[in-house]
């Protein structure tokens, strides 16, 4: 094997890790706009706050690690509840430029908040797995993501039965489609918008664990929430396995465009390329692989 | 003088689109020019003027954003990118053919322009979130264009610096000659905007804003005429920043990143969306929130935390103001500062009664 290949499976590999990472973020935005057709802005800021929050709990109160994160899950839970409750539920009808910019806010909001409370440096949490990467061949890959990559499958096969099978999944799917129709069957809409944004907590939660030990916590860490867009965009706003499909194209393509290209142009292709790539999915198929196909075109 | 109407008693249609309704308006309008043109700069510390500066740049680039936004309804995440490719375009000018600043200003305009209105060419496809998305995206993709392509930017990171503008051959160097500078573009932006929004062109804009497809029935050409809104606000986009990049002395893409759209969208919300009086009172609300609060913090917050804890404690608590106010005017009034100064306006109207 030729080490130009070596270097090309590589950055496969690192790309559909990265990319089910992306797609564990991307799968709290689809949560929220399935039930409730709002857009969340501020998802990267989630990660961000649950990322702060584990790591606090980690070195200034030393909890342990199982401790930690089920106070990240609580607190982003009560947080995803109270959103809903104090400023999105007041939103409901207006245009939605309006809920765009309520979210763009509550980003600003966040990111003012994280480093106010918990200090401006950057934060190592370091999770129980060893540093070093398995080799294998011409491949070298560190254990966080392949640990990023089973936990993103496996809530994103969580939440597939949670919308096919379970009662509320399929309530939830009710209100998604028309919440009149999902109140005249007795459906309590409001419960269940709530609900999302209370599940996109969790998963945002477990985003900050994964993505907090890959690149340590500070308020850098919102940023991955600007590839939230091209993964949704290309998979379909609504869809789970576009979350998916949307995250490994993403993953795969800056990986390979930053390994090829950056030599060149000197760095930063890997933030360029996504959006390349979701300006052409916008031309051609706005509503993604495997979106709804309601798109008001004027 | 200073009487007020008692009723719609109007009976031209001059009248109904007469810029001063009653001869107040033109005495309020003439008193405030007086003021900024021959008071303020000669009163107010050198110091004092480059914060009035900061706003007038500001306002000019927030009447541009407020034309698509608030006036077209089409969303735009990407002001800051214009800003940056109309700064780009005139240092460029100014350094590599020595072009005197008019023509770097018209050139960083029409390039802001041109490039906005490619930008907007996906909002004749898709709207509301899509849109957001798309220029989210032209703004993410103009920035690292600018910053990677050496002969626009002169290499990763760089700065190009720009020699003063003269004007008939007197050179603005000092805070105080730049405030004339800067004013007359804001006299001229805000005139501009309240012309625009009478024409058949800003007619056009508020039905496509209102109900597109009701627009087009009565025969609206909704691709020219967003396409336009593109054009306009990025041109006022980028003659902001042209007028930034003068005001800095030099072009640099730190100035113009994604958190500038922000501060701008943040303006127009704050302020009031489809209204030029809004524009004004946002661009100084937003430009004068992180300034008060240094005042505030570097007076009193000694008080309370240590020297290190305060210099931590300023740039967070202006996100968080700056945030938390996006969410509350959103809420709770949706119609900005401009709703509210015109509901004080209102009671004081026919105070001491109720009505």
């Amino acid at each position: 094997m030729s080490d130009e290949f070596g270097f090309f499976l590589l950055l496969m590999s690192n790309g559909i890790l990265i990319g089910l990472m992306y797609s564990l973020i991307a799968l709290g935005f689809v949560l929220v706009y399935k039930a409730t057709e709002a857009i969340n802005f501020a998802q990267g800021e989630f990660v961000m706050i649950a990322g702060f929050v584990v790591v606090a709990s980690l070195l200034a109160y030393r909890a342990p690690l199982w401790l930690a994160i089920v106070l990240g899950l609580a607190a982003m839970v009560a947080f995803g509840f109270g959103l809903e409750r104090v400023v999105l539920r007041k939103l409901i009808g207006r245009p939605i430029i309006a809920v765009v910019m309520a979210t763009i806010g509550l980003a600003a909001v966040l990111r003012g908040i994280g480093p106010l409370t918990w200090g401006a440096e950057t934060k190592n949490l370091a999770l129980p797995i060893s540093d070093e990467p398995f080799v294998l061949g011409p491949l070298f890959i560190p254990p966080i993501q392949i640990l990023g990559a089973a936990v993103s499958l496996a809530f994103l096969a969580a939440f597939g039965w949670f919308f096919l099978k379970s009662r509320k999944g399929i309530a939830m799917r009710a209100v998604a489609d028309s919440q009149q129709v999902a109140m005249a069957m007795g459906i309590n809409v409001q419960r269940y918008f709530a609900l999302a944004w209370a599940m996109t907590g969790i998963v945002s939660a477990l985003g900050g664990v994964v993505w907090g030990s890959l690149l340590g916590v500070d308020v850098h860490l919102a940023l991955v929430g600007f590839k939230v867009f091209p993964v949704v965009i290309l998979g379909g706003l609504d869809s789970i396995p576009g979350a998916i499909v949307g995250g490994l194209i993403v993953g795969l393509v800056e990986n390979v465009a930053a390994g090829y290209v950056d030599p060149y142009v000197g760095g930063g292709t890997k933030d360029f390329a996504p959006y390349v790539l979701m300006i052409l999915a916008l031309m051609i198929r706005p509503y993604g692989i495997f979106g709804k196909r309601i798109i008001e075109r004027v | 003088m200073i009487h007020r109407e008692c009723g719609v008693l109007k009976t031209t249609y001059e009248a109904d689109m007469a810029l001063y309704p009653l001869p107040i308006a033109r005495w309020t309008v003439a008193a405030i020019v007086v003021l900024m043109f021959g008071v303020v700069p000669f009163v107010l510390h050198e110091y004092y003027l480059s914060i009035i500066n900061l706003v007038a740049i500001a306002v000019i680039g927030a009447l541009g954003l407020n034309i698509l936004v608030g006036y077209t309804g089409q969303i735009s995440v990407g002001h800051g990118a214009f800003m940056s490719v109309g700064a780009y375009t005139a240092a460029n000018f100014a350094v590599r053919l020595e072009s005197p600043w008019p023509v770097n200003l018209l050139a960083g305009g029409l390039m802001a322009a041109l490039v906005g209105a490619i930008v907007g060419i996906p909002s004749l496809r898709i709207k509301g979130l899509y849109l957001a998305i798309a220029t989210l995206a032209g703004q993410l993709i103009i920035e690292w264009t600018i910053n990677h392509v050496t002969f626009i930017s002169g290499g990763v990171q760089a700065s190009i610096e720009v020699p003063r503008p003269e004007v008939f051959g007197f050179r603005i160097a000092s805070q105080g000659e730049m405030y004339f500078f800067l004013l007359g573009f804001v006299v001229l932006a805000i005139v501009g905007a309240m012309n625009l929004i009478r024409t058949r062109v800003g007619r056009a804009f508020i039905a496509i804003r209102d109900h597109d497809i009701a627009a087009e029935i009565i025969g609206i050409n909704i691709f020219r005429y967003k396409l336009l809104a593109f054009a306009i606000s990025s041109f006022y986009a980028g003659v902001t920043g042209v007028l930034y990049t003068y005001y800095l002395g030099v072009a640099n893409y730190e100035q113009f990143q994604i958190n500038v759209s922000i501060d701008y969208l943040a303006m127009i919300i704050i302020g009031g969306l489809g209204s030029v009086l809004g524009s004004v009172f946002g661009a100084i609300f937003v430009t004068m929130l992180p300034i008060v609060i240094r005042w505030v913090m570097e007076a009193f917050g000694g008080l309370f935390f240590s020297e290190q804890a305060v210099l931590n404690i300023i740039p967070n608590l202006r996100l968080i103001l700056f945030g938390g106010l996006i969410i509350l005017f959103l809420v709770v009034e949706p119609e900005g500062l401009n709703r509210l100064w015109r509901n004080i306006r209102s009671y004081f109207r026919v105070w001491p009664f109720a009505y």
